[in-house]
C-alpha cells in the first residue's frame, strides 16, 4: 500500500512515546547514571568514568556467564530451529485436527514461565517425577540439582519443551501461505520430496523462519525464570546464565555501578544481534515485494 | 489446499506418529503436574504412581480458601487486564499511523519500539524498582501494569499494524468525503473492522503480561503480590507443599488453554510481532 506523508500523524504516535519513553528511557537513563558513578551511601554519588566497564570486561565471572550464555542458546536454537520445520512439515494441513494440534501445541507457550520451572523441577524428580524416577529405574545416574550435566541436559529438554513450538507455529503459517499450484508444478516436474521442501518450501518459508531465529535468540538470551525455578542457578554457578548473574550483581548483592555497566553492554550485545537480524529480514520483505 | 502425494523418504509425506510422539511429549509434563495436584502429599512422597490413588481436591480447596493464594489470582488478573486495557488504548493510533502515513522517523520510531521488546527484564528490574518507589507506585497493581508496557506496548503496535495494513485504505478516503471527522471514522468504522485483530493483540498483552515474573516480583511485595510470586515462595519450614503448588500451576496454566482456542489460526500473527 502506498502511504501518504504526512506529519500530523505524529500525534497518534505520541501516546506512545510518552509511555515507552516513560517506561524505558527513564530507567535506562538511571542505568547509565550508576554505569559512571560510585557511592559510599547516603545517596553520595561521584563520578568514576569508564572505571565499571573495564572492570566487567575484564570479569571472569562475567566472561564465564557469557560462554554459557552462548552455549546455551547455541545449543536450543540448533535443536528448536530443524526440530520445528520437521514438526511444522508434518502438521495436518486443515480440518478439526489441525485445530487440535494447534490448540495442544501452543499449550506451553502460555503457561508463566515460573510454572514451566515447576513443572520441570517436579518432573525431572527422581523420587517424586516421571522422567527422574524413570531414569533412576533405569539406573542412569542423574540428578539436576547435583550434577552440572543433568542440570544442563534438564535446561536444554526444558526449553526445547517449551519454545519448540514457536518455531512450528511460524513455519505451519509460513507453509500455509504457499499456493496449492507450486506443489502441482512440482509434482508434474516429478519433483522429489527433498526437492519440494530444498527449493520449494524453504524458500518460501525464509522470512517467517528468520522472525523465529530472532524471537529464539532474544528470548534465550535473556532467559532469567525458567533456570532459576529449576536449579537456581546451579549446581555451583553451572547454569547462571547472564540474567541470572546481572540480578544476582544489582538485587542479592547491590552493587550498583558494575551491575549498571553489565546491564548496558548485556543490552547492546543483544540490540546489535537483534538489528543484523531486522536487516536482514526487511531486505527480504523488499525482495518479495 | 491439495495436498499432493510424494515420493517416501527422509522428508516422507506426513506421518501422524511423529506428531502424535511429539504431542506426547509436551502433554507429559503437563499431565504429571495434574496429575500431582490431585494427590496428598503423603501420596506424593511415599509412592509413585502414573495416576492418583484416590483422587482428593484438597490441593485446590487450600487455593481457593486461603486469602494468600487466591489474592495472588485476584492481583495477577488486575494487573494484567490493566495492561491489557492501557496497551491497547495507546497503540491502536500509533498503530494507524504507522500502517497508513509515512513521516519523519517513523521507521526508526519502529524499529525503536521493538527494541523494547528485546531489552531483557532483569536490566530493568531494579531501575524500575526505584523508578516506581520514588513516585510512591511500589506494591500497587499499576506499576506493574506500567511495566509491562514496556514490551505490551510495541507488541501491541506491531500487530495492530500487521491487521490494519489488511484494510484498505479507500475505506478511510471514502468515509472522509462522507464527511466523518477522523475521531467517528476511527471509532465507528475503522476499530469494528479490525475487531479481530483487536482481539488477537489483547489475547497477547494478557499472554505476555501473565506468564513474565521478574518485574512482578520486583515490584510488589504484600498488596499487589502476584500468582508467580507467591509460588515461588511455598517454600516452607516443612519443605515444599508439592501437592498445593501444582494444583497452583494447574490453575495458572486453564485461563491461556480456555482463551487459545479462540485465537489459534492468528496464533502465530501474534507470537511473530504482526510480521507473518
Amino acid at each position: 500500500m502506498k502511504k501518504t506523508v504526512n506529519q500530523k500523524a505524529w500525534f497518534l504516535v505520541l501516546p506512545v512515546l510518552l509511555l515507552v519513553g516513560f517506561s524505558a528511557v527513564i530507567p535506562l537513563m538511571t542505568v547509565v547514571n550508576y554505569s559512571i558513578q560510585d557511592t559510599f551511601g547516603n545517596n553520595e554519588f561521584f563520578p568514576v568514568g569508564l572505571e565499571w566497564f573495564e572492570e566487567i570486561l575484564h570479569s571472569e565471572r562475567i566472561h564465564d556467564a557469557l560462554g554459557r550464555q552462548i552455549l546455551f542458546t547455541s545449543i536450543i536454537m540448533a535443536i528448536e530451529i530443524p526440530l520445528g520445520i520437521y514438526i511444522a512439515l508434518q502438521m495436518p494441513k486443515g480440518g478439526v485436527w489441525a485445530s487440535v494440534c494447534l490448540v495442544l501445541i501452543s499449550l506451553p507457550l502460555l503457561i508463566p514461565w515460573n510454572v514451566v520451572g515447576t513443572i520441570w523441577q517436579i518432573f525431572a524428580r527422581t523420587d517424586i517425577g516421571l522422567l527422574g524416577h524413570t531414569l533412576a529405574t533405569l539406573g542412569i545416574d542423574y540428578n539436576y540439582s547435583q550434577d552440572i550435566l543433568s542440570a544442563w541436559v534438564t535446561i536444554i529438554i526444558m526449553d526445547v519443551w517449551h519454545w519448540t513450538s514457536l518455531v512450528v507455529l511460524l513455519c505451519y503459517a509460513g507453509l500455509q501461505s504457499i499456493p496449492s499450484a507450486y506443489y502441482q508444478a512440482a509434482k508434474i516436474d516429478q519433483a522429489s520430496r527433498w526437492n519440494v521442501f530444498r527449493y520449494i518450501e524453504l524458500p518460501k518459508m525464509m522470512g517467517v523462519l528468520l522472525i523465529a531465529a530472532l524471537l529464539r535468540f532474544m528470548d534465550s538470551f535473556m532467559i532469567y525464570t525458567e533456570p532459576m525455578v529449576l536449579t537456581g542457578g546451579g549446581p555451583g554457578n553451572a547454569t547462571t546464565f547472564l540474567s541470572i548473574d546481572l540480578v544476582k550483581m544489582a538485587i542479592g548483592q547491590f552493587d550498583l555501578g558494575p551491575a549498571a555497566a553489565f546491564s548496558l553492554m548485556y543490552f547492546l550485545v543483544i540490540l546489535l544481534v537483534s538489528w543484523v537480524f531486522f536487516t536482514v529480514m526487511s531486505n527480504i520483505d523488499k525482495q518479495e515485494g | 489446499m491439495n495436498n499432493a502425494p510424494v515420493k517416501k523418504g527422509f522428508f516422507s509425506s506426513k506421518s501422524p506418529a511423529i506428531m502424535l510422539l511429539y504431542i506426547l511429549f509436551l502433554m507429559l509434563p503437563i499431565y504429571w503436574l495434574m496429575n500431582m495436584s490431585l494427590k496428598t502429599n503423603e501420596e506424593i512422597l511415599g509412592t509413585f504412581s502414573m495416576f492418583p490413588n484416590d483422587i482428593t481436591f484438597d490441593n485446590y480447596i487450600v487455593i481457593f480458601t486461603d486469602p494468600d493464594w487466591y489474592w495472588g489470582y485476584i492481583n495477577s488478573m488486575t494487573y494484567v487486564v490493566m495492561n491489557t486495557v492501557i496497551s491497547l488504548t495507546v497503540a491502536l493510533p500509533a498503530a494507524y499511523a504507522f500502517s497508513r502515513y509515512r513521516f519523519l522517523g517513523d521507521k526508526h520510531l519502529f524499529f525503536w519500539l521493538l527494541t523494547n521488546r528485546m531489552a531483557p527484564p532483569a536490566v530493568f528490574a531494579l531501575p524500575f524498582f526505584q523508578l516506581y518507589s520514588s513516585v510512591g507506585l511500589f506494591d500497587t497493581h499499576i506499576a506493574v501494569a506500567l511495566a509491562h508496557t514496556l514490551f505490551n506496548v510495541p507488541l501491541t503496535v506491531w500487530i495492530l499494524e500487521g491487521f490494519m495494513k489488511g484494510v484498505p485504505k479507500e475505506i478511510d478516503e471514502t468515509a472522509y468525503v462522507d464527511g466523518f471527522s477522523f475521531f467517528a471514522f476511527f471509532t465507528k468504522i475503522f476499530t469494528p473492522m479490525i475487531a479481530s485483530g483487536i482481539g488477537v493483540a489483547a489475547f497477547f498483552c494478557f499472554m505476555f503480561s501473565w506468564v513474565e515474573l521478574l518485574l512482578s516480583r520486583t515490584l510488589t511485595a504484600v498488596d499487589a503480590k502476584s500468582i508467580a510470586a507467591t509460588m515461588t515462595k511455598t517454600v516452607s519450614a516443612s519443605g515444599v507443599d508439592w501437592g498445593v503448588l501444582s494444583a497452583a500451576g494447574i490453575l495458572t496454566i486453564l485461563p491461556g488453554a480456555i482463551v487459545i482456542y479462540f485465537v489459534r489460526h492468528h496464533i502465530a500473527k501474534g507470537l511473530s510481532l504482526g510480521r507473518v
